[in-house]
C-alpha cells in the first residue's frame, strides 16, 4: 500500500510530540513542538501543546489530542473550584495530583503523557511528570512523547544541576530542535512557556531560529538565488 | 493502539507501564532488611532513575513494589487511609505489618478475582512487640511469608543465594553485605536493573530509608578480556 494512498486521514488525531520540562532556581521552562497528526497527514503544523491550568501552572500535552484536551479542561475546572476554595492560587503539587488522578483512573480509556510545571511560593518551580498508567514523580527536568526517545541520551549529557532562566530556555529549545530533526511525528514550531515568580512568558521558535543539525542545509529562497551568489560550483552538464 | 477497553471502558486485565524490577527482603538480628534498585522502567527503555519503591507504613512496617508504579502509588494511598483510621480512635493500638499484610493479601485478591488486578507484587516487613515479619503479596493474591523474600528476577536470582547464606540472627553489616550480593547479580543479569540502590530497615526503634548509592562492579576475569583464548571459536 502507497504512502500516497495509505494516509488514513481518519485516525485519530495524535500528537506524536516533543514535549519538555525542565526546572531552575526560580521557575520552571517547559518546552514543546507543534504537529498534530491524522496518521501520516499533518492536521496542525502550529498547534499550542503547552496548556494552561491556572495563572501559575501549565501542562505538556502528548498522545491523544482529545484525552490530553479533556483531562486538561477537567483539571482547569476543578482546580477553579479550589483557588476559590482555598483563597489563594493553587500549589503546583495539586495541580499535578488532578492529572494523576484522571489519568489513573481512566488509564484503561486514555493515552496521554503529560507534564505538569509551575510555580508557587511555597516549593518554587517544579516539574512533574505523569506518564502513560498515571505514575506521578517530580523531577528536575522531564522529557515525553514520542520525539523524547532521541533525547535521553542528550539530556543524561545536557542538564546539569543550577542553570539559570536563560541556560535553562536555551536547553529547552535546543533539546525540542534535535528531537524534532528525527522524530517524523514531532515538527513546527517550537514553543516555550517560563514560569516564576514574575509571572508568564511565552516564546514562539521557528524553524529558521533554529541552529543547523547534521545534514541539514541553509534555508533558501529558490535554486536561482543559490545559483546567482555564485556559491558552489555550478554543476557541468554531463556530456557522455 | 487500539484496546478492547478502550471501546466498551470495561475494566479487564490491564498491561503495566511503568514498571520497578525486583525487591529482596531478609529477616536479620534487630528486624527486616529491604533493598530495591530505583529505576523505573518504561518497556525497554530506563526511563525513570530515581523512583522509590520503598517506604514506610505506619510505625511498624516497610512495604516495597515491584511492577507498575501507578498501582504501587495507589496501595500508598489506600494504606495512607488505612493508617489515619487507625489512628483516629486514637486508643494506642497500631496496625502492625501482620495486619497490613492481610489488608494488602485482600485487596489484592479481590481485584484478582474483577479480572483488574493492581499489577504489583509487594514485599512487607516489620517488627511488632519484639516480632518480626517478612511477607509477600503477588498480582493474584497469592501471599506468603518467609525468613527471606524477594520479587521477579529476584525469585530466580536472589533466593537460591538466600536460601545457600541467610542464618538466624545476622548482623546488620552481614545482612547488608548479603543484599548486597543479591543486588550485584541482579545488576549483571537482570536487563530492567540500574546501578542505583536503595537500602531500608525497620526495628522495633522505628524504620530508615537510606540514601540511593551505586555498587561497584567486576568485569576483570581474563575470559572476559579475551574469550577466544579459553573457548576457541567463541562469538
Amino acid at each position: 500500500m502507497d504512502p500516497l494512498h495509505d494516509m488514513n486521514l481518519d485516525a485519530p488525531h495524535s500528537m506524536g510530540t516533543t514535549i519538555i520540562g525542565v526546572s531552575y532556581d526560580g521557575g520552571v521552562v517547559l518546552g514543546a513542538d507543534s504537529r498534530t497528526s491524522t496518521g501520516m497527514y499533518v492536521a496542525n503544523r502550529a498547534s499550542d501543546k503547552i496548556t494552561q491550568l491556572t495563572e501559575n501552572v501549565y501542562v505538556c500535552r502528548s498522545g491523544s489530542a482529545a484525552d490530553t484536551q479533556v483531562v486538561s479542561d477537567y483539571v482547569r475546572y476543578f482546580l477553579h473550584q479550589h483557588t476559590i476554595q482555598l483563597g489563594q492560587p493553587s500549589t503546583v503539587k495539586v495541580a499535578a495530583n488532578l492529572i494523576r488522578m484522571l489519568s489513573y483512573q481512566n488509564k484503561n480509556m486514555l493515552q496521554a503523557g503529560l507534564i505538569v510545571g509551575g510555580w508557587d511560593k511555597y516549593d518554587g518551580g517544579q516539574i512533574y511528570s505523569v506518564p502513560l498508567g498515571g505514575t506521578i514523580l517530580k523531577q528536575p527536568f522531564a522529557i515525553g512523547g514520542s520525539g523524547s526517545s532521541y533525547l535521553y541520551g542528550f539530556m543524561d549529557q545536557a542538564w546539569k544541576e543550577g542553570m539559570s532562566k536563560d541556560e535553562a530556555e536555551k536547553l529547552v529549545v535546543k533539546a525540542a530542535s534535535l528531537a524534532m530533526a528525527r522524530d517524523g511525528a514531532s515538527g513546527g514550531v517550537i514553543r516555550t512557556v517560563i514560569i516564576n515568580a514574575d509571572g508568564v512568558t511565552r516564546n514562539f521558535y521557528p524553524g529558521d531560529t533554529h541552529p543547523l543539525w547534521h545534514d541539514e542545509l541553509e534555508a533558501q529562497n529558490s535554486l536561482l538565488d543559490v545559483l546567482s551568489s555564485g556559491g558552489a560550483a555550478c554543476p557541468e552538464p554531463m556530456s557522455t | 493502539m487500539a484496546h478492547d477497553e478502550d471501546v466498551a471502558g470495561s475494566e479487564r486485565t490491564l498491561y503495566p507501564y511503568v514498571t520497578g524490577t525486583s525487591v529482596i527482603g531478609i529477616k536479620y538480628k534487630d528486624g527486616i532488611l529491604m533493598a530495591a534498585d530505583t529505576g523505573g522502567s518504561y518497556g525497554s527503555t530506563l526511563r525513570y532513575k530515581s523512583v522509590e519503591r520503598m517506604k514506610v507504613i505506619g510505625k511498624h512496617s516497610l512495604l516495597g513494589a515491584s511492577g507498575e508504579i501507578s498501582d504501587f502509588q495507589e496501595i500508598l494511598r489506600y494504606l495512607d487511609e488505612l493508617i489515619l483510621y487507625d489512628n483516629m480512635w486514637d486508643d494506642g493500638n497500631s496496625l502492625g505489618p501482620k495486619e497490613i499484610h492481610n489488608y494488602l493479601n485482600r485487596v489484592m485478591y479481590n481485584r484478582r478475582n474483577k479480572f483488574n488486578p493492581l499489577w504489583n507484587s509487594l514485599v512487607l516487613g516489620g517488627v511488632k512487640n519484639g516480632n518480626k515479619y517478612l511477607g509477600v503479596v503477588t498480582m493474584l493474591g497469592a501471599h506468603y511469608e518467609d525468613n527471606h523474600v524477594a520479587t521477579g528476577f529476584g525469585n530466580h536470582l536472589a533466593v537460591p543465594i538466600l536460601r545457600s547464606e541467610w542464618k538466624e540472627g545476622m548482623s546488620f553489616e552481614e545482612a547488608v553485605k548479603l543484599l548486597e550480593k543479591c543486588l550485584l547479580v541482579l545488576l549483571y543479569r537482570d536487563r530492567s536493573s540500574i546501578n542505583k540502590f536503595q537500602i531500608a530497615k525497620i526495628t522495633e526503634e522505628g524504620a530508615t530509608i537510606y540514601p540511593a548509592y551505586s555498587l561497584k562492579t567486576f568485569w576483570g576475569f581474563s575470559a572476559f578480556q579475551n574469550p577466544g583464548q579459553f573457548a576457541e571459536g567463541t562469538w
